[in-house]
Formats: structure tokens, sequence, C-alpha cells
């Protein structure tokens, strides 16, 4: 197995920080210090964090707007996350961005997007960037279930497959875009499908079994990396929460919820580290503290971050 | 300075050649810019020098090839991108105004997109209501994007470079029926003229008209026509409409006390409009003897019929009224 005790321990560490993360953002969304909206991504974090955590140094990701869990995967600092989700000048975009914008374009984060389907072009784009230049690098294009009905993801899909452009379309189907169900929104229970329009591989993978995603995008890496052309990763999983800030869910039942409560991936990866005697229970309680710990850093830090000045306001419209 | 006699055109490719030879980073895209050379025979040759792996054939795409031009732009290369028409935009519209004008300043001024679009606009061709707009107000609404237009070979030479040495999005908007006017154009490589400066076409004393692209050149046949009769006509071409030099035409306003804006684009929502208001509110207002008038394309699509089509844009004739009116002749 590829998988190390190290890289598992971390997978552990980053999926208990993205749950924690979405935890105190639903707080502080509800104290009225997180504002607009956010897009929890709780019970996703294997697919946000496993599928990053087998990118290489260099990778780079674009993110959706329900991008937490990717971010932390990604490998971004909570400290500022926090920051930039409660506006401060500390955050990734100096609190210009809020959750739906968090980048970090220098270490190849191309950013959350606010548009449904915003990031197939930009991926395509980036991975154009990678060929031409022969960084050996590829992209990591994260999109929901509904996105596959915007025209970008055609566009983007088929130009990658004539460049054979190295782009992985990760696509998070958590079964709803909003309140609209998958099948009301595509005639096909199975995304990966439409990659035999564009002549590239579709794969489907447990998107709440953090190893199966982990191995999954490892090995597609390798024909990615190796000039073979995109592949689109179908990733079945589902939100816990709401769509976003007010959802009162009547377009599910709680026994589909409680169903998938069930698939925790957290637990999922716990389960398995202790069945496979990768780590002791304490090993595994000592992450989980670190991770509450870190949690609380980052608050702390947020909380404890000014505000940007006024006068920024018009400050980065122009290089 | 050494010139050339070349079409706009071909000062277009020259421009690109140049900064592709300089610039490794520096690549073309775009729907049949290949061997085919563009709809318009733009890039005719570039694809033999360059090779594909620079001067890309896309599919029929614009969404996508605007919106990855924005993340190569963002990951290090300097793309341009040909749409075939400017009219085509609305299907990049997002990966424009969402994503490529918005990345620097969302993401904290973390991010440069150096790219540059180049849209083939405007009337006159008989092309009709979706091959002929004008919709450069519609990119100057949308802070984040620089909006520039060329109106002579030498000017789209030196303009073009600029905007592909920008490190943020231009939309370059050519009109179609520049690309085969000739004029001098510098044969030097390091020919490039500064971007958001505005260009006195032709000094004058009486009247001040702002105006762009092929209708400066039916404003100047207008200006050449009232000056017979004594009228002198300051005219001046911003260039950069979007950020646009303004002190030049608010200075050239003190001393005329009149101003026109001439354009091609409707009316209604046009940078005349605009340009009027920046007037009003800045110092030239208490010069002015006149109200500031707007020579603009009539609020219709583009009809097919010749006469009909010629209707919709300003004629040198509405152009002279103008003048006139404000003269109080
Ligand atoms: C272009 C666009 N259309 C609509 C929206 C509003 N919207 C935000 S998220 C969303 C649902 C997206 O569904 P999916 O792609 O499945 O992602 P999920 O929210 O399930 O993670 C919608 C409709 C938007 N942000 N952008
Ligand atoms: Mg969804």
């Amino acid at each position: 197995m590829s998988l190390s005790k190290e890289t598992l321990m971390e997978m552990y560490l980053r999926m208990n920080h993205a749950r924690l993360f979405e935890e105190k953002v639903a707080y502080f969304f509800s104290r009225g210090m997180v504002h607009g909206t956010t897009h929890l991504s709780v019970g996703q974090e294997a697919s946000g964090v496993a599928s990053c955590m087998a990118l290489e140094d260099g990778d780079l990701a674009s993110l959706t707007h329900r991008g937490h869990s990717q971010a932390v995967g990604f490998g971004l600092d909570i400290n500022k996350m926090m920051a930039e989700l409660l506006g401060k000048e500390t955050g990734y975009c100096k609190g210009k961005g809020g959750s739906m914008h968090i980048a970090d374009i220098d270490n190849g984060n191309l950013g959350a997007n606010g548009i449904v389907g915003g990031g197939y072009c930009i991926s395509v784009g980036a991975a154009l960037t990678q060929q031409y230049q022969k960084t050996g690098k590829l992209v990591l294009c994260f999109a929901g279930d509904g996105s596959a009905n915007e025209g970008s993801f055609h566009e983007a899909l088929n130009l990658a497959s004539v460049w054979k452009l190295p782009v992985i379309f990760f696509i998070e189907n958590n079964l709803y875009g909003m309140s609209t169900p998958i099948s009301k929104h595509m005639n096909i229970t199975d995304i990966a499908d439409r990659a035999k329009a564009y002549g590239i591989p579709g794969i489907i993978v447990d998107g709440n079994d953090p190893i199966e995603v982990y191995e999954t995008v490892n090995k597609a890496a390798e024909g990615v990396r190796s000039g073979k052309g995109p592949v689109l990763i179908e990733s079945k999983t589902y939100r816990w929460l709401g769509h976003s800030k007010s959802d009162a869910q009547a377009y599910r039942t709680k026994e589909e919820v409680q169903q998938w409560k069930e698939k925790d991936p957290i637990a999922r990866l716990k389960k398995f580290m202790l069945e496979n005697k990768i780590a002791t229970a304490e090993e595994i309680e000592a992450v989980e503290e670190q991770a509450r710990t870190n949690m609380e850093n980052a608050v702390e830090f947020a909380n404890n971050s000014p505000e940007p000045p006024v006068e920024s306001v018009t400050e980065d419209v122009y290089a | 300075m050494e010139m050339k006699e070349m079409t706009y055109k071909d000062a277009i490719n020259l421009a690109m050649s140049e900064e592709m030879r300089k610039d490794k980073n520096v690549i073309f895209m775009g729907e049949d810019i290949g061997l085919y050379g563009g709809a318009f025979g733009v890039s005719v040759g570039m694809f033999e020098e360059f090779g594909e792996d620079r001067v890309k054939d896309t599919p029929i795409s614009e969404a996508v090839i605007t919106g990855a031009a924005a993340g190569a732009a963002a990951t290090g290369l300097r793309p341009i991108c040909e749409m075939m028409f400017m009219d085509f935009i609305t299907i990049a519209m997002d990966n424009l105004v969402n994503q490529a004008a918005k990345m620097r300043y969302m993401f904290g001024g973390k991010a440069k997109v150096p790219m540059t679009l180049r849209l083939p606009a405007g009337s006159g061709t008989g092309a009709a209501a979706q091959h002929c707009q004008s919709l450069e107000a519609w990119l100057c609404h949308v802070p984040g994007l620089k909006v520039v237009t060329a109106s002579t070979p030498a000017e789209a030479k030196g303009l073009l470079k600029a905007a592909i040495r920008d490190d943020n999005p231009v939309c370059f908007v050519e009109h179609k029926l520049l690309y085969k006017m000739k004029g001098e154009v510098p044969v030097d490589d390091e020919y490039v003229l500064p971007l958001g400066q505005s260009d006195v076409k032709k000094e004058g004393t009486d009247v001040t008209i702002v105006t762009y692209g092929t209708i400066l050149h039916r404003v100047m046949e207008a200006v050449e026509a009232v000056e017979k009769e004594g009228i002198s006509v300051e005219v001046i071409d911003p260039r950069t409409l979007y950020p646009m030099d303004t002190e030049t035409i608010v200075e050239s306003v003190k001393k005329t006390g009149r101003a026109i804006v001439v354009h091609e684009a409707a009316k209604t929502g046009g940078l005349g409009g605009e340009i009027a208001a920046m007037i009003s509110e800045s110092e030239a207002f208490d010069f002015l003897d006149a109200p500031v008038l707007r020579v603009a394309g009539l609020d219709t699509p583009i009809p097919y019929n010749r006469n009909l089509e010629a209707a919709v844009a300003p004629s040198v004739d509405m152009i002279k009224d103008a003048i006139y009116k404000v003269m109080n002749r």
C-alpha cells in the first residue's frame, strides 16, 4: 500500500481540521460574526482532503464554493483561512475575498470560486501552463455535481482532452445542487459517464472512503503527469448540513441524512487505522486533541487580527 | 524613426510576433488562428513561425478560451486570445468578468493576470446583428479590465505591444473596417505606446471632439470640412477607454469651451454619456459654452441592408451638424 503512517496521520489531522473549521464557521455565522454566506463541507472531508493529499509539491488546485475542506486538504493555513472568514487583514485575501474566494495563487491554490463551474476553465489554463513549461505538475480541479450542467464543464473537458492537458476534474457528487436532486438535473446517475463524450477516463470513487479517494487520485495522477491527458473522477459523497446559511432542507429526509452520517469519513479513517494497527487509540486521540488546539489558536489569531484599513478598498484593482 | 508602410492588420500581426519572439511565455490562442490565419487573416504566417505549441487553434469554445487564458496568465504565461468577433464575448463573459477581472482584487492583490483579449468589432461589413457590435462600454464598466482601442496601424502596433506587456487583463478592440487601412508603422521592436494616455490627433481652439476607432476618420473628414468655414476643432483619441486619461480631455475643454463625443456604439449606456458626465463633474464645466453633445450609434441592432446599416452609425453630416450646433451656427 502506498500510504505511509505519516501520510495517514496527516490526512487524519487535516480531516479533523476541516470538520472543526466548519463547526466554528457555523457558530460564528449564527453569532453574526461571519457575514454573507458560507457553504459548509461537513461530511465531504475525505473528498476534499484525501484527494489533495495525493498531490505532489508544486501541483495546483482550484476549489469550489464549498471549498473549506479542499483548502485545508491542500495545506492552507487554518489561521489565515479563519482570518479571511472574519474579514481580517491577515486573511488569505486581506479580507476582500471571504469564504468563497480563499486563494493562495503563489502556492498553486487557484482559489475557491463563487461561480458554479467557474473553476473548470481556469484549471484548464493553469494546466496549459504546466504543459507548456514542462513542469511535470498537474491541476486538481474540484467541482460539484450541479456544475456539470454548466457550459464551461463541456468546453473545459473537451479542450483539456484534445490538448492532453494535465488536469484531474474531481467532481464531488453530493447528490444535490442546492435543493435539486441529481435525478432532476441530469438524466444519468453517474457523471463519470460524461467522460466518454470527451474521450477521457471517467472513474467513480466512494467519496467517503479516504483511502479509496487517495489511491484513485494517486493512480490517475500518474497517467495525467505522463501526458496521457485529463481524467474525470466522480466522488460520491454527501453534505450533512444545509446548502448554505438558510436551508430548511425540505427536499430531503432526515433518514437519508442519517444514513449518510453513518458513513462518516473521519470515523472511517480512524477505524481503518485502528483495525490495521497503523496507530494506537492514544496516538489518534493525540491528533484529535492537536486539531482542537490548532483550531482554537486559529480562532484566536483571527479574532486578534486587525480589520483591513478602509483605504485598502481601492487597492489591488490592477497590477 | 525608421518606418514601413503596412496595413492595420499586419501591424497587429507584427506586434504579436515581436512580443512572441522576445518572450517565450507569450502564446496565442483562438479559433482558426493557426494555418488558416484567423477569420480576418490577422495571424497569417504566425503558425509557421512559432509552431502549434505557441499558436494554438482551439475548439469553438469562447468560455474556455478566455478562462484558460486567465488560468494560464495567473500561473505564469502571457496569453493573447482572439475572439473571432467581439460579439462572442457574451459567451466568454463569465470568465472575463467574474474570473479574469476579479482575481487580483478578490484574492487580496496576490494574482497577476497578464492576458490580452483581441476583439474584432464594429459594423460596416454587412455581417448584421450578431457580428457587428461595439460593446466596449460593457467592458469599461468592469473594474479590473483595461480596454484599449487603436485607430491607426502605428497605434495598433504600439498599443497592442503595451497590452501584451501589461500585467492585467486587457481587452483590445479592433474595428474590422480598419484592418485594411494602410499607414506608416515604426519598425523598431521597442516601439510601445503607453496605456492610459490620450492622443491629441489634431489641435484646435473652438470645439473638442473625443472619439476613437473607425469613426475617428469620419470625424477627421467632418473637421476638415468645417475648418474651411473657420471652425477650429481639437480631436482627442483616448486610445485607452478604461482607465481613461481624462485630464487631456478636461484641459482641452477648458480651452475650447465646447465638447462632442462621437462613437459608433449605441448611444444609450455608451461611453459618450460617461465622458459627458466626467466633463460636467470636472473643472471644465465652468468653461462650457454649450451642452456636451453625443453623436453615437442608433439604439438598434445592426441591420443587414447596406443603407440601413449606414444609417445606424454616425455620418460625416451628423458630426458636422453637432459641430454647428455647439457653435450656435
Ligand atoms: C453560475 C452560478 N449559478 C448559480 C449559483 C448559485 N449556486 C451556488 S451553489 C449552487 C449549487 C451548486 O451545486 P453543486 O455544483 O452540486 O455544488 P454543491 O453546492 O452541491 O457543493 C448554486 C445553484 C452560482 N453561485 N453560480
Ligand atoms: Mg452538489
